[in-house]
Formats: structure tokens, C-alpha cells, sequence
């Protein structure tokens, strides 16, 4: 089969591999329909994320029709459905207590032993995003081999287009419970940081959750049309002071909730940041932390914290003490992807939240590379690319 | 001397006991602990999980041999008793004198807090043999020690929640 394959930073290819097979009891293979390049496969891209190897096909983001299936599986061939990015067993404790991401058994167990080292726990398994997380083959290919598919997998109603439910596999969730963790009560003034895919996920739901004020940042114009179409208010940080301009815009008080959407490449010309970029160039592992600084500087005190941005290393001149003496509530991870798919299908029928509005590229997978390509250099006309398999 | 912490052997900075090294970990298990005992008491279950053991064939009603994958499609078999059963609790094992590795091992069960399940604990001791067999020994217990056994009682672990052990290859080797 085709399959778009990570060799080094800044280059993939769409090469020629081996088709999946069923290895597990509830495996099923999908053939992918659709595929999205995500933002947090940028970091993939761009070589921040450790434990990758050359040949890793890349893609989290994907929905296919389910054409062969394991023994234990509890799908049929000939269903359409979507995956969620995170690989869930649906058995162990932490999915018994609906922290999904945090599961125990799908991350095979020589490849727990690198994040147990680096985060004292080992971490789920994550499709096409490094070794890390499993190791996993991702779906930005003709065909994948989805685990587990009892648990994860959402089967679409006939009659859905690809495109509606796509971003059920990773973006819509995690810019829902990006807001979720924001813990937005009516009324409240919520500043998200980053106006991409998650970001504009997270001012929509923000707003479906009784938020009076959202307001984005970003420097790109047309990411931040897009949030004014949501009904928020937005900052250019090229060109205004954002912490200022959200004193200011909260008369003095600073916003009740702040979402980190941006995660480890933060961009801008602070002194702190510019310190980042150049660790982060000299090593993996280290993290861009601009964003999230900034953001426990605005959020009032007593206020929420949310990070639903990709932190993968280390992070040093973190505010410490503005999160003790303000109070802050911080609130983390990767999404626990099942717990909202069905609620958030629901949403998507009822036209609760628009999905379609980001997509700008159409490409057919062998133009994947080019898909990468722009979407890293040009976010502000590439917002979100999807690529066809089939 | 009295103990003065309550921590496993394992984790101590000193983790020899005579001329044995002591390897060891617990893992968290939500299963039943009658369930997750009554699989591991039939040794022919462990190959299952235990990927350097290629098969344990019982020859007598405590005596078993274990055939272990040594380098290049060698094979090391290794004889053990079991020397100690507490039922629903504990099993413990050891190579027969005589034997051309010395080992020995116990595994405990014991009911995790607030119904999630059962921690199941093992500790094996062993003496690494110099020569080709201390690296079958080492490909038995990995490079580091600790690793082996890790990954075993993970594998354990996952096979007994999911009926299945997570790998991310994509097609069949």
C-alpha cells in the first residue's frame, strides 16, 4: 500500500510499504477515506518529538470503512468509522475511570520503558506519533491496522459526509475538553492562545458552555477571522501586547479561564522565547513555553489553566510563582478521547458546532508532503488539510 | 537490624541477598485475585506473557522444566520445584541443585485498596553465570535486570485485562 512515511525533519515521502494485517484478537483493518495533517504532527515535522525512526508512517487523525476484522472485534466489515488518536483498552483503571489517554495496556510494554524514564509513568499508545507512544503505524496510509477496536472506534450514521465527522479522531474532542478543563462557568471571560484547529474547537465549545467573552490570540488574520466568526474577540500579538491588551479588555482583573492551544512552538520575539527556540535546536526534548508563560501571567487570580497544547520535554523559567500566589488551578493531557465522541456526534447532527469551516486543502495522498509542507509555513491560508486515501 | 521502612527488597539500595541479585516489581492487575493465582499457578500459562520461555512441560507434581530461547535458535532448559504455595496468595519456586542457572523467585497477590483490582508482586533472585550461559542468563533478564521482569509481569498485566498483549508492528513477521 501507499503511505506517507517521516524520514527526518522536514522531510516525509509517500512510499510504498508492507499492507497491515490483523495481529490482535480485536484488531480490525480500516481502508482510510479520510486523513487530516494535524498541528501536533507538525512537531513530528519539524523534530521535536523524540523517538521517532525513519520509515514511521505519520497520521492520527483519520476514518475509513472497517474491512477486515479480528475475532474479538465487536465491528462489522462494510462500517464506517472514525478513530480516535489516542489507543484505548477500555479494561484497565485508568479507562475505567474514563481517563482514556492515560491507558495502561495499549502502549506495547518494550515501548513503555522511554516515557517511563522521562515522565515517571509510561504513557498510552498514540497512532503515527513516535515510539514513544507505541510506535504505532498511522492512518495517513491506504489501509491501517486499528487495536483495540471494541473500544475506540465510532461508527457514523449513513448519510454523515467524511468531512462532518472527521475531526471527531482527535481536534473536535480536544478543543472541547481544552474548554472543559477550563472549567467555564456562565459568564466568564475565557482567552484561548493559538486560533488553529484546536483552538477554534475550543472558542466554539467555550461558547456552547455559557462563556460571555472569548477572546483569541493569534498572528495570523485569517486564523483570527475564523475565531470572529465564532463570535470572539481577538488579539494580533504582532501587533499589540497581549497580556496588557487582556487587562485591559477584563478591566484590570485578567481573564477567569485561559486556554494554551499553541503547546511546544510557541512563535514571537520574547526574550524568554527566543532562549526556547535556540534550546530547542540544540536538543530534543526541550519545549517552547511562550505561550503557556504568558497565559499564567494573564489568568486572574483563582483562575483555571488549561493546557490542551503538545508538551513533550522540558520547560525551565516557569512562573511558579504567579501559578502559587494566584491560586491557579492547572488542568492537562492528551484527550480522553471517548468519553466525548458520542456527545459530540450528537452536536455535529443537531449543528450545535460547525466542523467543515476549517478545512482549506483537499489533497489526494500522494501529494501529502506538499500538504506538510504548506500547513507548516503557511497556517494563515493552510487551516486544516485533509487528504483522501482512496 | 531492624527494618526501619517498609519497602520491598527490591527497592533497596542494597539488593543482593547472598550471592543472589534480586530483581523485582508490582504492577496493578484489574482482575480478581483468585482469577489472576489460578493462571499463574498452572506454570504451562506462563509462555504466554514470558517471551524468553519457549515452553515448561511439568515432570513431576511440583518439578518442571523450562525451556528458555537461548541466541542464534539455541535453547537452555532449566529445571525448577516449587517449593512454597499459599493458596490465592503466594507461589514461590526454585532452580534444583545441580542446576546450570540458580534462580529463585516468588510471586505474591494481595488485594489492592478500593476494589481496583489486584497487585501482583515478583521477586527473583539469581546468580549470573559467567560464559555463553550468562548470556542466555542475560537475554533472560535483559541487560538491565530489572527490565525482564518488568516486562513480564506488564505483559501479565495486559493479557489478563484485555485477553490480548499490545504490539505495534503492522503485519505479521
Amino acid at each position: 500500500m501507499r503511505a506517507l512515511t517521516w524520514h527526518g525533519t522536514q522531510d516525509v515521502r509517500v512510499d510504498t510499504v508492507p499492507d497491515p494485517e490483523i495481529i490482535n484478537p480485536r484488531d480490525v483493518i480500516l481502508k482510510v477515506t479520510s486523513t487530516a495533517i494535524c498541528g501536533s504532527d507538525l512537531h513530528l515535522y519539524d523534530g521535536v518529538i523524540p523517538g521517532m525512526k525513519s520509515g514511521d508512517i505519520l497520521g492520527h487523525e483519520f476514518m475509513g470503512e472497517v474491512v477486515e476484522v479480528g475475532p474479538k472485534s465487536t465491528l462489522m466489515k462494510g462500517q464506517r468509522v472514525v478513530v480516535p488518536f489516542t489507543i484505548s483498552c477500555g479494561q484497565c483503571f485508568f479507562c475505567k475511570n474514563t481517563q482514556f489517554s492515560a491507558c495502561d495496556n495499549s502502549n506495547p510494554v518494550a515501548k513503555q520503558d522511554a516515557s517511563e524514564k522521562l515522565y515517571g509513568h509510561a504513557m498510552g499508545g498514540i497512532f503515527g506519533y513516535s515510539h514513544m507512544t507505541g510506535g504505532y503505524a498511522g492512518g495517513q496510509a491506504e489501509y491501517v491496522r486499528v487495536p483495540f477496536s471494541d473500544v475506540g472506534p465510532i461508527v457514523i450514521p449513513d448519510g454523515m459526509e467524511d468531512e462532518e465527522v472527521l475531526f471527531l479522531s482527535d481536534i473536535l474532542p480536544t478543543g472541547w475538553m481544552a474548554a472543559e478543563n477550563a472549567e467555564i462557568e456562565p459568564g466568564d471571560t475565557v482567552a484561548v492562545w493559538g486560533a488553529g484547529p484546536v483552538g477554534l474547537f475550543a472558542v466554539q465549545s467555550a461558547k456552547l458552555m455559557g462563556a460571555e467573552q472569548i477572546i483569541a490570540i493569534d498572528h495570523h488574520p485569517h486564523r483570527l477571522e475564523l475565531a470572529k466568526k465564532f463570535g470572539a474577540k481577538t488579539i494580533n500579538f504582532s501587533e499589540t501586547h497581549v497580556r496588557e491588551a487582556l487587562m485591559e479588555m477584563t478591566g484590570g482583573i485578567g481573564p477567569d479561564a485561559v486556554i494554551d492551544a499553541v503547546g511546544m512552538e510557541a512563535h514571537g520575539f520574547a526574550v524568554d522565547n527566543v532562549l526556547d527556540v535556540v534550546k530547542q535546536k540544540l536538543s530534543p526534548g526541550a519545549d517552547r513555553g511562550h505561550a503557556l508563560r504568558q497565559a499564567l501571567l494573564a489568568c486572574r487570580k483563582g483562575g483555571r489553566v488549561s493546557v490542551p497544547g503538545v508538551y513533550g520535554g522540558m520547560l525551565d523559567k516557569w512562573p511558579l510563582g504567579a501559578m502559587m500566589e494566584k491560586g491557579l488551578t492547572i488542568r492537562t493531557g492528551q484527550t480522553h478521547m471517548q468519553r466525548y465522541t458520542k456527545d459530540l456526534l450528537h452536536k455535529i447532527q443537531e449543528g450545535e458546532i460547525d466542523t467543515t469551516f476549517l478545512i482549506s486543502h483537499r489533497l489526494p495522498l500522494e501529494e501529502a508532503p506538499t500538504g506538510y509542507e504548506n500547513f507548516h509555513d503557511k497556517q494563515n491560508e493552510w487551516t486544516k488539510v485533509v487528504l483522501k486515501a482512496h | 537490624m531492624a527494618n526501619t521502612d517498609d519497602a520491598p527488597k527490591r527497592t533497596n539500595r542494597d539488593d543482593k541477598d547472598g550471592d543472589l541479585a534480586i530483581v523485582g516489581r508490582s504492577v496493578l492487575i484489574n482482575r480478581p485475585r483468585s482469577e489472576l493465582f489460578a493462571y499463574w499457578r498452572d506454570f504451562t500459562n506462563l509462555p504466554s506473557f514470558m517471551e524468553a520461555v519457549e515452553k515448561i512441560q511439568m515432570t513431576g507434581e511440583k518439578r518442571s522444566v523450562w525451556t528458555i530461547r537461548a541466541p542464534a535458535g539455541q535453547t537452555v532448559e532449566l529445571e525448577t520445584e516449587v517449593t512454597d504455595v499459599v493458596d490465592g496468595e503466594s507461589i514461590a519456586w526454585r532452580s534444583v541443585e545441580g542446576s546450570q542457572i540458580k534462580t529463585e523467585g516468588r510471586v505474591t497477590f494481595t488485594d489492592a485498596p478500593a476494589d481496583r483490582g489486584t497487585v501482583v508482586s515478583a521477586d527473583i533472585g539469581y546468580e549470573p553465570p559467567a560464559g555463553d550461559l550468562g548470556r542466555v542468563v542475560a537475554k533472560l533478564f535483559a541487560a538491565e535486570p530489572n527490565i525482564q521482569a518488568r516486562h513480564e509481569l506488564k505483559r501479565f498485566k495486559m493479557l489478563m485485562e484485555t485477553g490480548e498483549i499490545a504490539t505495534g508492528a503492522y503485519h505479521r513477521s
